[in-house]
């Protein structure tokens, strides 16, 4: 049994049953590469994580890892992700999806889940293009940016992810690059021991169909909040200010942190004698008495 | 002819219906009787027209009923709306100095109160429903003690001096009917039973209590937010996570979430939401993780009359997601089994972990019945089914080891380990996928193995038909009518069939409850000996009737349907089916005379 407890010790422990079939070059390598390798660096046993998506290409993401999994609906990855949560919330709950599937059919659970600080991580791999249908336009598509369906251009203005989540309470906000592995891999390590919900927004180029926003793109233009000394992420107004900037500088990293709100679960005093699954099925005799004398 | 007393209030939203209603079903249910209440409203908080029947007697009374014996009009347009529902014997009390009564049929007794002399006006704006009720309480011959007792309670919160000043302007309407009123001819009995008293919204949320629900969620939508406000009031007490979602996609995305995380998992909503919830429920069947979905149906389509019942979601449930999967489907057939059929469908969703979907209606969501509180069991059988919640040595094997969740079996079962036990981790997925949960979609495809799939899921479905009872005929065998019906017309067709037995048509009943699995067989068994069948139901097309001769080419005699927003009263079947029976039509579609 003691094998079993054990926490992956490499990130080959982690390794799911199929190999990935993202297009060779695809963004979401590194997305998964990451995750591995921050949940080896924070031991935490497999069989205690369970990583729910959507539906797309980054949604196929549980298979290829061994934890838990929930390959749910398009778009509602953070609904189940909730439900699971408040049921068992021993359990370390990673979301992880697409723009397409987060910030488009999911955008409601998006902006209420953030609004009750659910303790989960949620990352999306950002291409600004849905891959898994050939390549139509997205909700962060660029104004301008032409694809099967918007073969003129698209005219209409994209979501900014990270000031939505500002403007929608999630008390952890970053942004992370595909192309930058050891940063991406702090960042989700920070999102998961962050206590409530953690919003990473990672730019994970799609070779395929994206050609705007490619790696090449990115690279020139990503610039870390770490790397200056005087950004303060517990600054809401400053974070509200980077998240603004696009174009020749595009800000990465940890935008926002704070740690003074509960959580979902830990607001609820139901939870407080422990996980619900680890409770008695059966309500007291006592109480189930008072229910009936309220109706006599 | 089971002996009954109806009153009926009426009057508009925020005139205060609710108090006299509740006061009388208090003081009925404690003199042992048992109680049918409905309340025909709109959808608006004030104004409009509002109308309570109350129904009471000693034996069972299963439904409003054909007839009032006092009528308690609380605004003039109540008046000229329900008079004429009153025949000799019947009383009718109300505000003399407000309201003009119209030309009553005969023995029709008119009760007009003097309420600015009785009572203080200015100060009690609902005194004259006080005074009513006082003064009808007198003339059903219950003595004012219990009154007191009521009234009492209901004013306790609001202090010593509301409370004496409602005593005494009962007592003032109380004694005013002694010396100004006749008494009804039959005193209303009293018994030594004790009855709780409940809607279907509020069982159906007990029930899920006593099931072990653990989860609850709902988006508030008309007539099933009882159902919410239950839980909510008594998430703590009984140990609920009860969550209110952004829309009713998320309510069932997270309920299964719950579900998957090992406990039982229920959310109630009416037909539009259900409509939303319609993609999950295909999830809860392809990842087999068992969910509790009720509908209380209203009267449809689209927003429809949102305050009126109606049986018109059956086709919806039965075609709720793409794709063919084991799924559930059942109908309480009354208020108490609103309570009891929670815990039995929850049973069978665990069991062959799949959805259940509970089909209930405003009529028994918001109608409230008296229970014998025995039959509130909060110690029911409780079968989570194939369950894994801790490791087993066997199962042990580290990492991608032996564990194969959806493992193909001859039940087409699988074992099911709940996320955190160590050794048994697995994808669950919405994409077909194979025994250990690699998907056969993305993936590759693979058609033998998505056939051996699609049969392992179906196979389920054998196990769900034994362990569901089938229906059975009530009533003498050779009756020469048969009444078909199903869900909350239980009580209904049940009087009209004594009544039809006592004006010389013996008549039989065949409730269905559960509608999936439908026991085709034994139905056809039945109906074989049958004289004269007719298909009882409250929707406009017969999706009941449609749904039988789909599953068994069978046709009946006759239909009799309703879809105007009101359920059947017992006159409507009994001359739909005496209509009938002399060869003028195999369709009836009787008109609803309370103008509500």
């Amino acid at each position: 049994m003691a094998t079993v407890l054990a926490p992956p010790k490499t990130v080959a422990d982690l390794k799911g049953k199929v190999d990935p079939d993202w297009c060779p070059g695809c963004g979401d390598f590194g997305v998964l590469a990451a995750v591995e390798k921050a949940l080896v660096e924070l031991q935490i046993p497999n069989h205690n994580v369970v990583t729910i998506s959507g539906i797309g290409c980054s949604s196929n993401f549980p298979g290829y890892i061994n934890t838990y999994g929930m390959h749910t609906l398009h778009g509602r990855a953070l609904a189940v992700a909730t439900g699971l949560k408040l049921a068992n919330h021993e359990l370390t709950v990673l979301v992880t999806g697409g723009d397409g599937d987060g910030f488009g059919i999911g955008g409601n659970h998006f902006v209420h889940t953030m609004r009750r600080n659910v303790d989960l991580l949620y990352i999306v791999m950002d291409n600004q293009i849905y891959g898994l249908t050939t390549g139509q336009t997205s909700p962060t598509s660029r104004v301008g940016m032409k694809t099967k369906s918007m073969p003129f251009g698209n005219i209409e203005a994209p979501v900014n992810p990270i000031s939505l989540a500002l403007a929608a309470g999630a008390t952890f906000i970053a942004r992370g690059f595909s192309g930058e592995q050891k940063h991406l891999t702090q960042l989700i390590k920070q999102g998961i021991q962050h206590k409530g919900f953690s919003f990473l927004d990672v730019f994970s180029p799609c070779v395929t169909y994206n050609h705007d926003n490619t790696y090449q793109w990115f690279r020139p233009r990503v610039k870390k909040l770490e790397d200056d000394p005087t950004y303060d992420s517990a600054d809401w107004m400053a974070a509200v200010g980077k998240s603004l900037l696009w174009g020749e500088e595009i800000p990465i990293g940890k935008f926002f942190e704070r740690t003074d709100v509960p959580t979902l679960h830990g607001a609820e005093p139901v939870l407080d004698t422990g996980p619900l699954v680890h409770g008695d099925v059966q309500i007291p005799p006592d109480v189930a008495r008072s229910f009936i004398a309220e109706l006599m | 002819m089971r002996q009954t007393f109806a009153i009926g209030i009426g009057g508009a939203a925020g005139q205060g219906v609710a108090t006299p209603g509740d006061i009388f079903a208090k003081i009925f249910s404690r003199r042992g009787l048992h109680l049918n209440a409905y309340n025909a409203y709109q959808s608006i908080i004030r104004g409009g027209h509002t109308f309570l029947t109350i129904r009471s007697g000693p034996e069972k009374v299963t439904n409003m009923g054909d007839r009032l014996d006092l009528l308690i009009p609380l605004n003039q347009d109540a008046m000229n709306r329900h008079l004429g529902l009153l025949a000799s014997g019947a009383a009718c009390i109300y505000n003399a100095e407000t309201i003009k009564p119209g030309a009553p049929a005969s023995g029709v007794q008119l009760c007009p109160l003097p309420v600015s002399t009785l009572a203080d006006i200015t100060r009690n704006k609902v005194a004259q429903n006080t005074l009513a009720v006082g003064a009808g309480l007198n003339m059903m011959g219950i003595g004012f003690q219990a009154l007191e007792e009521v009234v009492s309670e209901q004013f306790k919160k609001k202090g010593e001096p509301v409370v004496a000043e409602n005593v005494g302007i009962a007592r003032a309407g109380y004694d005013y009917a002694t010396s100004n009123f006749r008494p009804f001819a039959q005193p209303v009995p009293m018994t030594e039973n004790r009855y709780a008293v409940l809607s279907g919204n509020i069982a159906m949320a007990m029930g899920g209590a006593a099931a072990g629900v653990k989860f609850y969620c709902a988006y508030p939508m008309s007539p099933s937010t009882g159902v919410l406000h239950w839980m909510a009031a008594h998430a703590r007490k009984a140990g609920i996570m009860v969550r209110q979602v952004e829309d009713e996609i998320g309510v069932v995305n997270m309920a299964i979430g719950a579900a998957h995380a090992g406990v039982r998992s229920m959310c109630a909503t009416s037909g539009g939401g259900f409509a939303l919830m319609s993609e999950g429920l295909g999830m809860s069947a392809m990842m087999e993780t068992p969910v509790v979905v009720i509908d209380c149906q209203r009267a449809g389509p689209s927003t429809g009359v949102p305050t009126k019942t109606e049986q018109g979601d059956l086709w919806q449930m039965l075609g709720a997601a793409f794709g063919d999967y084991p799924r559930v489907l059942a109908a309480p057939l009354d208020i108490g089994d609103c309570f009891k059929i929670i815990p039995e469908i929850f049973n069978i969703a665990d069991r062959f972990q799949c959805p259940g979907l509970v089909l209930c209606d405003l009529l028994l969501s918001e109608g409230r019945l008296s229970v014998d509180p025995k039959d509130l069991d909060f110690n029911p059988v409780i079968d989570r089914g194939e369950l894994i919640t801790t490791a087993t040595p066997v199962s042990s094997t580290p990492g991608n080891g032996g564990y194969k969740r959806y493992k193909i079996t001859e039940s087409g079962i699988s074992p099911r380990a709940i996320p955190g036990v160590p050794g048994h981790t697995h994808t669950a997925a919405t994409d077909e996928h194979e025994e250990d949960g690699i998907l056969i979609s993305d993936e590759f495809t693979n058609p033998t193995k998505r056939r051996a799939m699609m049969e392992k899921r179906m196979r389920k479905v054998a196990g769900i038909e034994a362990a569901v009872p089938p229906p059975a005929l009530v009533g003498p065998r050779d009756a020469e009518v048969t009444l078909i019906g199903w869900g909350s017309t239980k009580g209904v067709i049940e009087e009209a069939c004594e009544i039809l037995t006592e004006q010389g048509i013996s008549a039989n009943q065949l409730q269905i409850r559960w509608l999936v699995p439908l026991h085709g067989e034994a139905i056809l068994n039945i109906v074989e000996d049958t004289r004269h069948t007719f298909i009882v139901e409250n929707n406009y097309s017969g999706q009941f009737a449609r749904y039988l001769r789909s599953e068994t080419s069978y046709v009946p005699n006759g239909y009799i349907r309703k879809y105007d927003g009101e359920p059947f009263m017992p006159h409507h079947i009994v001359e739909a089916v005496r209509e009938q029976l002399s060869g003028k039509s195999n369709l009836s579609v009787p008109a609803h005379e309370i103008m509500v």
